[in-house]
């Protein structure tokens, strides 16, 4: 097991957006998260690299580091748990002042300390796995939201992170678009990475997922392998949530 | 009757001189209060001005109360106050605890300290003006809040703040000729001293004017060409 989340809660003000989770990941596994907007999604996923702390919940990673948030938490355990994974998001979030180049060696150079030199021939190896060689030296705003989102995955894989985090990296983008992010996740899950990603696009979910988790309210509904979780729902709130996704007329 | 001043550039300044003459002789006098100390003042003072401005606003961002306390009252008190009385307090009030500080230090510290409380306000909002997802990428490839506040953060907002620490600058120049009044011997205290003697008041305090103009001119020139290079791989 590369990690078990036990019990998991999150509570904003009075509003508690996260109740007891339980979650397992195998290492290169592939997690697909749906559900409704304000279920929780993207504030759990939040949870895993420190962006938002939780308010209870035992991280135990397979390799021994263990963070208990009922706990005090450290500084330095929370940096910790965020090294441990790469995040793309919905927005790109590229830094606008730096190249492409630039935004995915300022990890590698900038935390990691790694030599110039060398990172900067896997910064150029990683964009041109995600399609953009020819790219390197554009800024974000000469670019288009494609090829912005790919900039951002090449930017969290170059810190080779254990786990990949994903908030709706395709919610922004124009549907024209939305391909040739797919594309290079879809490889990506092949290359037997861990990832655990939030999203909207069913089908793909479905495709690439090793476990489909729905949530809704704060509580995952129901978990499984996605042929069960999405094509044969046990919950009625999973099977009323995929009718209206996926037939949004009815 | 010739009246002589100290200085030996302005041996042959004379109140009967004509008007032409008058610029043209005070004007090296002037030149070299401008060199000597309007020019050097405003620079160290902003420099140091913006150092001070740059922790000011720092500890403002902290979220410990404690922290931000100091920052708040020392921007209250230096807005909340008249730059002159600020400046007379350090040159003719501190002599009162023994604390003697000459002319030109003292105005040096008077303008650190304003520089720094009002600059403070415009690295503070500029700060807050770069959105919350480029704290949130730095965080999640690994940054302490200080790395993503000098890689990050820093870069953009410097380019905010171009414009309004570009105003703060150019009134740094102007309001050095206050430090005429702790005895520095800037441009405008040059002014005065030949126009003490030669009752020019109208042409030598325009001359003075002029000369501040034509710093202030050549500032605003530095500003765009700065803006304009700090811009360019921003989308418009």
């Amino acid at each position: 097991m590369y990690l078990t989340v036990k019990g998991l809660a999150k509570s904003f003000g009075r509003n508690e957006v996260l109740k007891n989770i339980d979650l397992e990941i195998k290492k290169g596994e592939v997690v697909s998260i749906i559900g409704p907007s304000g279920s929780g999604k993207t504030t759990m996923l939040r949870c895993f690299n420190g962006l938002e702390q939780p308010d209870k919940g035992v991280f135990n990673f397979g390799d021994g580091f263990t963070l208990n948030f009922e706990e005090m938490t450290k500084k330095q355990e929370i940096l910790r748990l965020s090294r441990k994974s790469g995040m793309v998001f919905q927005s790109y979030n590229l830094f606008p002042h730096k190249t492409a180049l630039q935004n995915v060696m300022e990890g590698p150079v900038i935390v990691q300390k790694r030599k110039k030199s060398e990172a900067k021939r896997e910064a150029e190896e990683l964009l041109k796995k995600v399609g953009l060689g020819d790219k390197m030296d554009l800024y974000p705003h000469q670019l288009s939201g494609g090829q912005q989102q790919r900039v951002g995955i090449a930017r969290a894989l170059a810190l080779k992170p254990e786990l990949l985090l994903f908030d709706e990296p395709t919610s922004a983008l124009d549907p024209e678009l939305i391909g040739e992010v797919l594309k290079v996740m879809k490889d990506l899950a092949h290359e037997n990475w861990t990832m655990l990603i939030v999203t909207h696009e069913i089908q793909f979910a479905g495709e690439i997922s090793d476990k489909v988790l729905f949530m809704d309210g704060g509580y995952v509904i129901e978990q499984g392998k996605p042929d069960e979780v999405l094509k044969h729902p046990r919950e009625e709130r999973t099977k009323q949530f995929l009718k209206r996704i996926l037939n949004p007329t009815k | 009757m010739k009246m002589f001043l100290d200085n030996n550039l302005l041996l042959t300044i004379t109140a009967n001189m004509e008007g032409w003459e008058l610029i043209i002789n005070s004007l090296p006098s002037m030149l070299s209060g401008a060199i000597q100390y309007t020019i050097p003042l405003t620079l160290i003072s902003f420099i140091g001005g913006l150092i001070l401005a740059l922790i000011t606003a720092m500890s403002r961002l902290s979220k410990s109360r404690i922290i931000q306390a100091p920052a708040i009252i020392y921007v209250s008190a230096i807005r909340g106050t008249p730059l002159l009385v600020q400046l007379f307090i350090i040159f003719y009030g501190l002599p009162n605890l023994g604390i003697n500080i000459d002319p030109f230090p003292s105005a040096t510290i008077a303008f650190i300290l304003n520089v720094g409380a009002y600059a403070s306000e415009i690295i503070r909002a500029s700060i807050l003006s770069i959105p919350k997802g480029q704290w949130e990428a730095a965080f999640t490839i690994g940054m302490t809040r200080w790395t993503a506040l000098r890689r990050i953060i820093l870069p953009q907002a410097a380019r905010v703040s171009v414009p309004p620490l570009s105003n703060s600058f150019i009134s740094l120049v102007k309001d050095t000729s206050l430090a005429s009044l702790v005895l520095v011997a800037e441009l405008f205290r040059k002014a005065q001293e030949i126009a003490a003697r030669t009752y020019d008041f109208l042409l030598l305090y325009v001359e003075a004017a002029l000369i501040y103009w034509v710093i202030c001119f050549i500032l605003s020139l530095a500003q765009e060409v700065l803006e304009r290079k700090l811009s360019r791989h921003i989308a418009r």
